[in-house]
């Protein structure tokens, strides 16, 4: 079994507080996604499962065995860095091989898996050429290559795909897909791309200031975020948020602010109790933003003003000045409209969403 | 090729191109190199050049003498103290350079690590290669005194030594020789060191770490990825090191001047002893030649191995 426990790790450095005791459970052969932007701690938590930093404090174990005082080379993980750290004085079979020689595999068997490994990658043909004649996208399966020979418990990937170019990163993401779901080993991912953590993980771990801010299922982080920090990373275009006051008129829950009056959907409505005449923010996605139309009842629908309309062809991007600040919405692409143009747009229901503007928790 | 051509209406004007010679690559490359030319041309041309000449003459200090062929090299090959330099020379360098590499080497992965005052600690290093030599030759000099020296008082007061049995450091050949050479290894280690830290921090921390990861002790890490990427630097250093040491003046003038009995006479010395020390100029000249095809051929197989080393 190589499952990997996180239980409540942190990690100081002289006057920084990098991880705040954050404890995971990623299961064997799972591909766990941790996420966040750069300095919450998502890479300070990878190398610490590597032993390339020392726990200050908590448990972290790799199959059941606690492997906090055990050097890297012991705990049978294997690493692809972001600048994949190939020896650049070695061939690429020298690359692929120095971990099987280091563990003094016999030659023959080290040929086998080496071959092996450049058979699934593709790069039999550079096996004798030095890291520098290879492409970034070569280099880049040469790491993983480095990685897949040892056969190891868990793979730990650091941001691998950031230093490749737009169209190289979407081809590796499939091949890095493709690659678990042959191999199947327990993976651990550090990424700021919230597009590779949705496409690759079987579980999405978004992370902010050292703390874990949800963990779930990539459509459950999308679908139900915890908070309004994920429901903002979450997604692209991101989620739109208006700053509103909760009010019950009648039977009836709304969000109002000076531009806006959205009728709250009754599910969420039950648990607006505590919330009603306190402010509230509103989040609603891109996505679930349409041209209004005599259908779109008055109180799921407010006012906006095109600033930009952007034609990605599958869509138009319209950036609005709308409910007190900027917000996004992607409509069909038939839709006309011209900058400075007033339009209505209606809100799909089932799309809205509620933060507690204090806490900033889901309601 | 440089007409102008310009339209008017009506018809097509040919000009004629003004004259601009240095718009011409070739003129203003010539132009531009020619300071560093005449600066070359006077300070190593000419002087290597009035060597030579000086070398196959019988000139003497007020003597502007004749031409003698060979006469003066094939006088220093019978001459005993020639072959004493040339040994000395040889095992001078061959033995400092080892040992500046090893501590300098040392001392610059101590110096890479992440400690406290670190920075002051690795300017604190430099010390020993800014002071000016002859000023810390003579501290040297006074530290290797058989009787009222430092170092003596140190054996003495460890019970290494008996009193007034102290250490002959610079009176006898073989200590002296064996002086001269630690002093030169203070020197030096510090620009090993330093040269040395500024190649290991080009070398990628990461290659370290995946090596851990890849299950490489430190000892093996060093050995597979510190030491070859580290080894163009290394490569570098040991050449200029050489050709300082093969050359080296200063510590020996200053120390022991060649003595005991010529024990530690190196070609720098031998040579200002014999042109300027006896006025006998063109024999001066011909030592400081008899060094040049030695290190020639020492510079010219590092070069050829960094070449080597750089391109694969």
């Amino acid at each position: 079994m190589s499952n990997v426990t996180i239980r409540h790790v942190h990690k100081h450095y002289a006057d920084f507080h990098a991880v705040k005791g954050i404890s995971l459970e990623i299961k064997d052969k799972e591909f766990v996604v941790l996420v966040g932007p750069s300095g919450c701690g998502k890479t300070t938590t990878l190398r610490m499962v590597a032993g390339l930093e020392t726990i200050t404090e908590g448990d972290i174990m790799i199959g059941n065995k606690i492997v906090n005082e055990l050097p890297p080379m012991d705990r049978d993980i294997a690493m692809v860095f972001q600048n994949y750290a190939l020896y650049p004085h070695m061939t690429i079979y020298d690359n692929m091989a120095f971990g099987l020689k280091m563990r003094k595999f016999d030659k023959a068997e080290i040929a086998k898996r080496v071959n092996n490994a450049a058979d699934i990658l593709d790069i039999k043909e550079h096996l004798s050429r030095k890291p520098r004649m290879l492409s970034g996208g070569q280099r880049q399966r040469v790491a993983l290559g480095r990685a897949i020979v040892r056969n190891p418990k868990v793979f730990l990937f650091d941001e691998p795909l950031s230093n490749l170019d737009a169209k190289l990163r979407v081809q590796m993401r499939v091949e890095l897909k493709k690659l678990h779901q042959r191999l199947a080993t327990t993976s651990i991912y550090v990424t700021h791309d919230q597009v590779e953590a949705m496409t690759l993980g079987d579980r999405v771990v978004v992370m902010k200031d050292g703390l874990i801010q949800q963990v779930g299922e990539p459509l459950e982080l999308y679908n139900n975020p915890a908070n309004k920090y994920v429901a903002g990373f979450i997604g692209s275009p991101a989620m739109n948020f208006a700053e509103t006051v909760i009010e019950q008129v009648g039977n009836a829950v709304y969000a109002t602010n000076p531009t806006m009056k959205i009728r709250v959907p009754e599910q969420i409505a039950a648990r607006m109790g505590p919330h009603k005449g306190k402010p509230a923010t509103l989040g609603i996605r891109p996505e679930d933003l349409h041209m209004a139309t005599g259908a779109d009842p008055e109180e799921l629908s407010f006012d906006a003003v095109v600033e930009v309309a952007e034609q990605l062809g599958s869509e138009i991007i319209l950036d609005l000045k709308a409910g007190g600040g900027a917000m996004v919405a992607s409509v069909e692409p038939t839709v006309k409209v011209k900058p400075q143009q007033k339009i209505r747009l209606g809100i799909n229901p089932r799309g809205l969403r509620f933060f507690d503007a204090a806490t900033e928790a889901a309601i | 090729m440089a007409t102008v051509v310009s339209v008017s209406d009506g018809g097509i004007i040919v000009g004629k191109p003004k004259w601009r010679p240095l718009e011409n690559e070739g003129n203003l490359a010539l132009l531009l190199l020619l300071p560093t030319v005449a600066l070359l041309l006077m300070f190593i041309a000419y002087p290597f050049v009035r060597g030579i000449l000086l070398a196959v003459t019988n000139s003497k200090v007020g003597v502007i003498g004749d031409f003698v062929g060979f006469e003066n090299f094939a006088r220093l090959l019978k001459d005993p103290i020639f072959h004493a330099v040339v040994y000395n020379t040889f095992l001078y360098t061959f033995v400092t350079t080892v040992f500046k590499l090893i501590l300098g080497l040392w001392l610059a992965l101590l110096l890479n690590r992440d400690f406290k005052f670190k920075a002051f600690t690795r300017a604190f290093i430099l010390l020993p290669f800014i002071v000016p030599t002859v000023l810390a030759c003579f501290a040297w000099k006074w530290m290797f005194d058989p009787t009222f020296s430092v170092i003596n008082w140190m054996l003495f007061k460890l019970g290494i030594v008996a009193a007034g049995a102290g250490v002959n450091w610079l009176g006898d050949g073989d200590m002296a020789m064996l002086s001269i050479m630690i002093v030169n290894i203070w020197r030096g280690v510090p620009f090993f060191a330093i040269s040395l830290m500024a190649g290991l921090q080009t070398i990628s921390p990461d290659l370290g770490e995946a090596a851990a990861i890849d299950g490489a002790k430190p000892l093996q890490r060093f050995w597979y990825i510190t030491w070859p990427l580290l080894m163009p630097v290394t490569m570098v250093v040991v050449l200029f090191s050489v050709i300082q040491t093969f050359s080296d003046f200063q510590i020996v003038y200053v120390m022991t001047g060649g003595g005991p009995a010529n024990a530690t006479h190196l070609f720098a010395t031998y040579a200002y002893q014999l042109g300027i020390g006896t006025g006998l100029l063109s024999q001066g000249a011909a030592v400081s030649l008899a060094m040049f095809p030695l290190l020639f051929a020492i510079v010219i197989f590092q070069l050829m191995y960094i070449r080597r080393v750089e391109t694969r």
